[in-house]
């Protein structure tokens, strides 16, 4: 048993649920979880200078540092503030990719370069970050600007329900894209705390 | 308290102009098309309403979007509406000779169907009298090697939202090299994910940080290709 968590995982806040549910497994209790606001998804211009601040604020309370995000669109700017601070990350571009391992995730995109994911926090959340988020409520005729040249939407479930999936159809339906169902599990989570945390 | 329609008709020339940066900012389409035939009623040669009030229009909407004051939906609002002004400009200014800029080949790279920056870009490049040759998304080198062969640009231009697609904007390059055509073209790039950085990587000559951005390096490029 630890006094207190020796090691803080900084997550996005879109993967807080799955986080949690990875960290009670045994042998993790002495990792504290913290988060940075999901909705920074849709402004990942933001999340370097964030993370880099949670990091500076939390190194004299934690032996180690650990950071779930992927590059998330920043081009390399978040990989260049761990390599700064010296703090290391789930591999992989995005959740999509670590959620569903890298092998399968680029056969999906060669596959249908015109996919749109879908993980279960975008599902729970899909009216706010995507329908609202994209501004689509207010103007719905911008759905062929940012979808027309989108085929299929893939839903990379991690713990789904029989909600969960009947939202993610929902959500297809309503961007006019098929529909595509695939269980990934928490394993990138896993493999990564597994792989480093000691 | 309800605001109030304001007569684009009673506005000066100058109040007109800049109430349709206004109109553009907040995506008002039928706005624009209104007061574009207005300026055109009163005399204004096609150029100079694209210019002064569309291409300038959405110059600031850059500008904010850039600072993040403004966000892709509302970017692309600004973008329609200044779309609806272009419809009724774009024959005329075809009839009245507006001053050509250079000739530009672009599309997004394949494996990569994400088009709205480009589709910006195509827009701002335009207005700036680029004639613009779009060959789409998801193209693989051959399309990019064919469009040159047919079309002799004076740019080819790269777009990329995907940092698993961006790397291909290399492929592409380096199949110019080896084909010998490399310095025949400017070579630009641009998308969300790139930087400085990556285009000197992929040898590109220029990066596109935005539209605005775009169409001045463009034009800088092409001006010391013409001094050299």
């Amino acid at each position: 048993m630890h006094d207190r968590p020796s090691t803080l995982l900084i997550a996005c806040g879109a993967l807080s649920a799955d986080a949690i549910a990875v960290l009670k497994q045994p042998g993790l209790d002495h990792v504290k979880l913290t988060c940075l606001p999901a909705k920074l998804h849709n402004t990942p211009g933001e999340i370097p200078e964030l993370l880099q601040d949670k990091i500076r604020q939390s190194r004299k309370e934690f032996s180690e540092i650990l950071v779930l995000y992927g590059d998330c669109g920043t081009a390399g700017a978040i990989d260049k503030v761990l390599v700064e601070e010296k703090v290391r990350r789930i591999g992989g571009a995005h959740c999509y990719e670590f959620f569903a391992g890298s092998e399968i995730f680029r056969a999906l995109s060669e596959e249908e370069p015109g996919s749109f994911y879908l993980t279960d926090f975008l599902t729970r959340h899909f009216d706010s970050l995507v329908w609202k988020g994209l501004g689509l409520e207010a103007h719905p005729e911008l759905l062929p600007l940012y979808f027309g040249n989108y085929t299929r939407l893939v839903y990379l479930a991690q713990s789904p329900t029989d909600e969960l999936i009947e939202k993610a159809k929902l959500a297809a339906s309503r961007l006019e894209l098929k529909f595509e169902y695939r269980k990934t599990g928490l394993f990138g989570i896993e493999n990564f705390l597994a792989e480093n945390i000691h | 308290m309800e605001e109030e329609d304001i007569d684009l008709s009673a506005l000066s020339d100058q109040e007109l102009v800049e109430q349709m940066h206004d109109d553009l900012y907040d995506g008002l389409a039928d706005e624009i098309k209104e007061g574009t035939q207005i300026l055109l009623d009163r005399g204004w040669v096609p150029y100079k309403v694209l210019t002064e009030a569309l291409v300038e229009g959405m110059r600031i909407v850059g500008v904010d979007f850039r600072d993040g004051i403004l966000f892709v939906p509302e970017v692309l609002l600004s973008a329609n509406s200044m779309k609806s002004g272009m419809a009724i400009l774009k024959p005329l200014l075809a009839a009245t000779g507006a001053p050509k800029s250079g000739k530009m080949v672009i599309g997004t790279v394949k494996g990569d169907i994400h088009d709205i920056g480009k589709n910006l870009v195509i827009m701002m490049m335009e207005g700036a009298g680029f004639e613009v040759i779009d060959i789409g998304i998801n193209n693989p080198v051959e399309n990019y090697l064919a469009a040159l062969e047919e079309h002799k640009p004076d740019i080819i231009g790269m777009s990329a939202l995907l940092t698993t697609t961006m790397p291909y904007m290399k492929v592409v390059v380096d199949a110019m090299v080896e084909k010998g055509i490399r310095d025949d073209y400017i070579v630009m790039v641009g998308g969300a994910p790139l930087n400085e950085e990556f285009a000197d990587s992929v040898g590109a000559d220029a990066y596109g940080r935005d539209a605005a951005m775009t169409v001045e390096l463009a034009k800088q490029k092409i001006a010391e290709r013409a001094a050299a």
